[in-house]
């Protein structure tokens, strides 16, 4: 799933220090109530109890259909190793429930392809992809499962058919279409979902409806989450169980958005080559509108970028503009390769096939629900558990705390939600105890709402520990709870 | 309309070739100089065992397109290939592996040529070395035979090409990577943040004038002009005003940094509609990280310090520009300016005089740099000067691999390692530090030559290796581990292996950021993995 820029993930965070704790147990995790992920009678396999056991590699493989060319799966996911918790193993059971499951893998692209290889390899025989992107040429260096025959052609589509005719007896079906088309009906049907996406929105819109969808009746209603992202010679796999671990909104400010460079500078002192392309991006073109619109994959339009950049960069001696670095910048383009996404697409189907299979523990239970991944500087992992927060928007039952200046008008603090590492939202709507200060939507609410726009916060009546409630039409089914807290931001 | 729109466009200038759109994404990590390393290399794999690990490799390296590829294997496709590995199919049972593969991997990119060995005319992996066009470097999976073993190594020495052997079993791998000598880079892309350089502490005379100029009569400058001074004039202005205040020293204790921090925040201009001035702001956060003298890094240390074994070594253009920079360092007690200056609030025109100070004094120390090379070449050596000023300005960030090989035994580094990793262990709990993944490495020693064994059969061999790592419960764990996977992958372990492996394999031949040194453990059942020395 991607939109017009093509990274096959978002940038990866450093470790944070208030965010991360070390690899210690959580009293938490043993009261755990019993989230279904596979069969009728397992709980998630591997419980603070389990001891390593003596082995049992003597132990019986029980393979299904197809033995001798599963023989090297089944030795491990049939088989306890010393590791198993036993008492949520049941290796008889195992390569068929396997064979009955449904997986959802959400992108075709640089991780998507690798993520539906690496499935099918892994035993799993009922796949569906959504992706809504067509295949550009510059995909053909990593998404090895297309041609440049198949340039312009879904990926969805195009990834599916190849993998099926290349490993018989899998199925995939593949979805030409947006994650939001679909609704929670849609997603009950899985058991396991598995995320190549490069956009934090499309993250954070499947974290929540799986959130939103669990129902402590229920037991199929938790669905395990596998996230990937990688960008160069990085990249992070991370597992959420929906309620139980840390979800994508509590990790959101690992992913901290870019600072924008300063209207001011792009209009009147620029001093970077990109500077001079984000003023022919953001400035020159809506004043010369050379095209209709902007169609950042046609050359052309980027040429056009280009050629204005150049020239302003000339003006201020300002060296480095390349057709290269305009794409780039205007695109937000995100270095990929294929070794990397190799590593990050096997770590995610690694986990999928132990929480399916129970083989062996897995990310997320009890502790040390992500694992970091950097071959810049040698090779370096690191994988700690990210805590689940309180205050979670998405999770959590607590409102979150954001620091306010009571001066601010209701403008600036809806500007605000954009930039915050902590939420992120683009076009968020605001309300408090009940009352509407500002709504985005529909039109006539909108204008309704303006004026409130420029009164300041003690002007409309907000007070220091007041919640306010923000919704944002990139998450319908969510209302963000924050606490204010006044002081300066 | 079409008309329209071609009237009002120029025609592309510079726009990307075929080429340069289908690699894009790559080039922005190692630009044309690196694809043009890659386009010229000539890769081996030696398969052998289930054989996924190292053909998953080969994909991640024949997609970014690396110039040619052979693999020597003389298994043929059964039934269980098709279990594991993803780039054969059922037409492909009973047939040459090694040539199957290179087919399905044939597809991934035209530009790429590659063949399967043994074939009709070259049928031993003995001919294969010799008939070949050098190759750049050698993979081989585990197990593999001795005689093998000895025809790779001794091509390795001789022809001095990298070899990685590669081993995956079940949850578990490693591979190792054996460089003939020390391997030096330069080109090691640092973190931007921590490249910035700016002489605060030590300004030449032009950086000195120009902040003089610019700040001299400071409280006098209009509200623009004070709001649009870069932090490196108000850094250097009052580093002076400071010097003249303590007996012309500069703060270097914390508490005087942090002093002197308030001082640079104290003097913005407070009586605006911001209530402060962003220069300030961004002069302020640069206290403590550019008010220092950096100690020489401890990777250009171990390059100036290295002893040279090979006297043909000692005169490739990387160590006679080393060793000039040597020189410099100890003529003039720093290194070469690199010369880039961060982006900061500045007016367009000031931010680039500055810039082009810093670039001239660059330009001045590549120049020395340049002559001392010269003058230790001779005649007969070019050095390119392309070459020195990549080298000056990551000087701070030269990296040299392997630089101490070869003093002690594999087995008794092995034992060494080992002592030092279980005894890290034992205070784990305490340092909160992650265990040793040593004891897979160690389990996986002995299937390295056979396809499998039990349990108490690798547990037994490990003693051999390590006196006493038998005791040790998790080497136990690891056997029975390495015991339940019968010598067969996993298709996961064996693409996230073969993705590292690749990026190594980039690494080593773009001569671009840093390879590991030399032994990478991955534990795929608790997801990481671990760099040693072995």
């Amino acid at each position: 799933m991607s939109s017009t820029n093509e990274p096959d993930s978002t940038t990866v965070a450093e470790p944070d220090s208030d965010t991360v704790t070390a690899a210690e147990p959580e009293p938490n995790t043993v009261i755990i109530t019993d989230p279904n992920l596979i069969g009728s009678e397992t709980v998630y396999p591997f419980g603070p109890t389990a001891e390593p056991e003596a082995p049992m590699a003597s132990a019986a493989v029980y393979p299904a259909s197809e033995p001798t060319r599963w023989r090297y799966l089944d030795q491990i996911r049939t088989r306890p190793g010393p590791f198993t918790n036993p008492e949520a193993f049941d290796g008889k059971t195992v390569a068929e429930n396997m064979e009955k499951m449904k997986v959802l893998v959400i992108g075709a692209g640089g991780l998507g392809c690798e993520l539906l290889k690496n499935l099918a390899m892994s035993g799993f025989k009922n796949i569906h992809v959504i992706d809504m992107d067509t295949i550009d040429i510059s995909n053909l260096n990593r998404q090895f499962l297309f041609r440049e025959s198949d340039v312009g052609k879904s990926k969805a589509e195009v990834a599916a058919a190849f993998v099926e005719r290349r490993v018989k007896g899998v199925k995939i079906t593949p979805h030409n279409c947006k994650i939001q088309d679909f609704d929670e009906d849609f997603y009950m049907q899985f058991q396991i979902v598995v995320c190549g996406l490069d956009s934090i929105e499309a993250r954070r819109w499947i974290n929540a409806t799986l959130v939103n969808m669990v129902d402590e009746e229920v037991e199929d209603s938790y669905k395990p989450l596998i996230d990937g992202g990688t960008e160069g010679f990085k990249g992070q796999t991370r597992v959420v169980l929906p309620t139980v671990t840390s979800c994508i909104e509590c990790q959101l400010d690992m992913h901290a958005p870019r600072a924008a460079v300063p209207l001011c500078t792009l209009a009147s002192i620029p001093r970077q080559p990109e500077h001079c392309v984000e003023w022919a991006h953001v400035i020159a073109w809506d004043q010369e509108k050379p095209f209709p619109q902007l169609d950042k994959d046609d050359p052309e339009h980027i040429t056009w970028l280009y050629q204005k950049a150049l020239a302003r960069a000339e003006e201020f001696n300002i060296a480095g503009v390349t057709y290269a670095l305009t794409q780039g910048v205007v695109k937000n383009i995100i270095p990929a390769i294929a070794a990397t996404n190799s590593v990050i697409a096997a770590a995610c189907c690694n986990e999928a096939l132990k929480i399916a299979s129970g083989c062996a523990p897995y990310l997320g239970f009890p502790d040390n629900n992500y694992m970091m991944y950097s071959g810049n500087d040698s090779i370096y992992t690191y994988t700690f558990n990210h805590e689940r927060k309180a205050d979670c928007p998405v999770c959590g039952t607590r409102a979150r705390e954001i620091t306010v200046d009571p001066s601010w008008t209701l403008k600036e603090l809806v500007e605000s939600f954009a930039t915050r590492p902590e939420a992120q939202l683009k076009k968020p709507s605001v309300r408090a105890e009940g009352k509407t200060l500002y709504m985005q939507s529909p039109p006539s609410l909108e204008e309704q709402t303006r004026p409130n726009l420029e009164k300041t916060l003690t002007e409309l009546g907000l007070a220091e520990g007041q919640e306010i409630g923000v919704t944002d039409p990139a998450f319908a089914t969510v209302s963000f709870k924050f606490k204010l807290k006044f002081g300066q931001a | 309309m079409t008309e329209i729109v071609m009237s009002q466009t120029p025609p592309i200038l510079h726009g990307p070739s075929e080429k340069e759109r289908k690699y894009d994404r790559q080039l922005r990590l190692w630009a044309a100089s690196g694809q043009a390393a890659l386009e010229s290399a000539n890769i081996l794999l030696v398969n052998s065992g289930a054989g996924t690990v190292g053909v998953e490799t080969l994909k991640n390296l024949v997609l970014p397109g690396i110039g040619r590829f052979a693999i020597y294997d003389d298994a043929k496709v059964e039934e269980a290939d098709l279990g594991v590995n993803f780039f054969l199919d059922s037409d492909s049972l009973g047939r040459s592996r090694s040539q199957s593969q290179t087919g399905f991997l044939l597809e991934l990119n035209p530009e790429v040529e590659g063949a399967g060995y043994p074939n009709e005319d070259i049928k031993s992996l003995e001919s294969l070395l010799a008939d070949s066009p050098l190759f750049t470097l050698i993979m081989y999976t585990h197990p593999t035979s001795e005689e093998y073993l000895s025809l790779l190594e001794s091509y390795g020495q001789q022809h001095k090409t990298p070899l990685v052997a590669i081993h995956s079993a079940g949850f578990y791998s490693y591979f190792q990577i054996n460089l003939p000598g020390a391997f030096p880079i330069v080109d090691t892309h640092p973190d931007e943040t921590a490249t910035t350089d700016l002489r605060l502490l030590t300004p030449w005379p032009e950086l000195s004038a120009f902040a003089k100029e610019l700040a001299n009569d400071i409280d006098n400058l209009s509200d623009f002009e004070h709001g649009h001074l870069p932090y490196v004039v108000i850094l250097l202005h009052y580093l002076e005003k400071w010097k003249a205040d303590h007996n012309g020293s500069y703060p270097s204790s914390y508490k005087e940094k942090t002093e002197f921090r308030r001082l640079v925040q104290g003097a913005a201009r407070t009586n605006n509609a911001e209530g402060g001035e962003e220069n300030f702001d961004e002069a302020a956060a640069a206290v403590l990280k550019t008010l220092t003298i950096p100690s020489l890094p401890s990777g250009l240390k171990e390059v100036f310090e290295y002893q040279h074994t090979d006297p043909v070594e000692q005169r490739s253009s990387f160590w006679l520009i080393a060793d000039a920079i040597k020189q410099f360092y100890e003529k003039h007690q720093c290194l070469p300016l690199p010369g880039k200056v961060p982006d900061m609030k500045a007016q367009s025109k000031v931010y680039i005089q500055l810039q082009n100070i810093y670039k001239a004094k660059a330009r001045q120390d590549g120049a020395e740099i340049v002559q001392t090379v010269k003058a230790a070449a001779g005649d007969d050596h070019q050095v390119d000067p392309a070459e020195v000023e990549l080298f000056c300005k990551n000087a701070a960030f030269v990296k040299l691999i392997n630089a101490t090989g070869g003093k002690i035994s594999r087995a008794d580094r092995l034992r060494e390692v080992a002592a030092q990793e279980f005894a890290n262990d034992e205070m784990a709990e305490m340092t909160l530090s992650p265990l040793s993944l040593l004891p897979i490495y160690l389990a996986l020693q002995p299937t390295a030559r056979v396809a499998s064994a039990t349990a108490d059969e690798i547990v037994a061999q490990i003693a051999k290796l390590v006196p006493g790592a038998d005791k040790n419960e998790r080497v136990v764990q690891a056997a029975q581990e390495v015991a339940r996977a019968e010598g067969g992958e996993l298709h996961n372990i064996a693409a996230l292996t073969g993705g590292m492996v690749a990026q190594e394999t980039i690494k080593i031949i773009t001569k671009q950021y840093v390879p590991i040194d030399n032994t990478c453990i991955f534990d795929g059942i608790h997801s990481r993995a671990q760099i040693l020395r072995l």
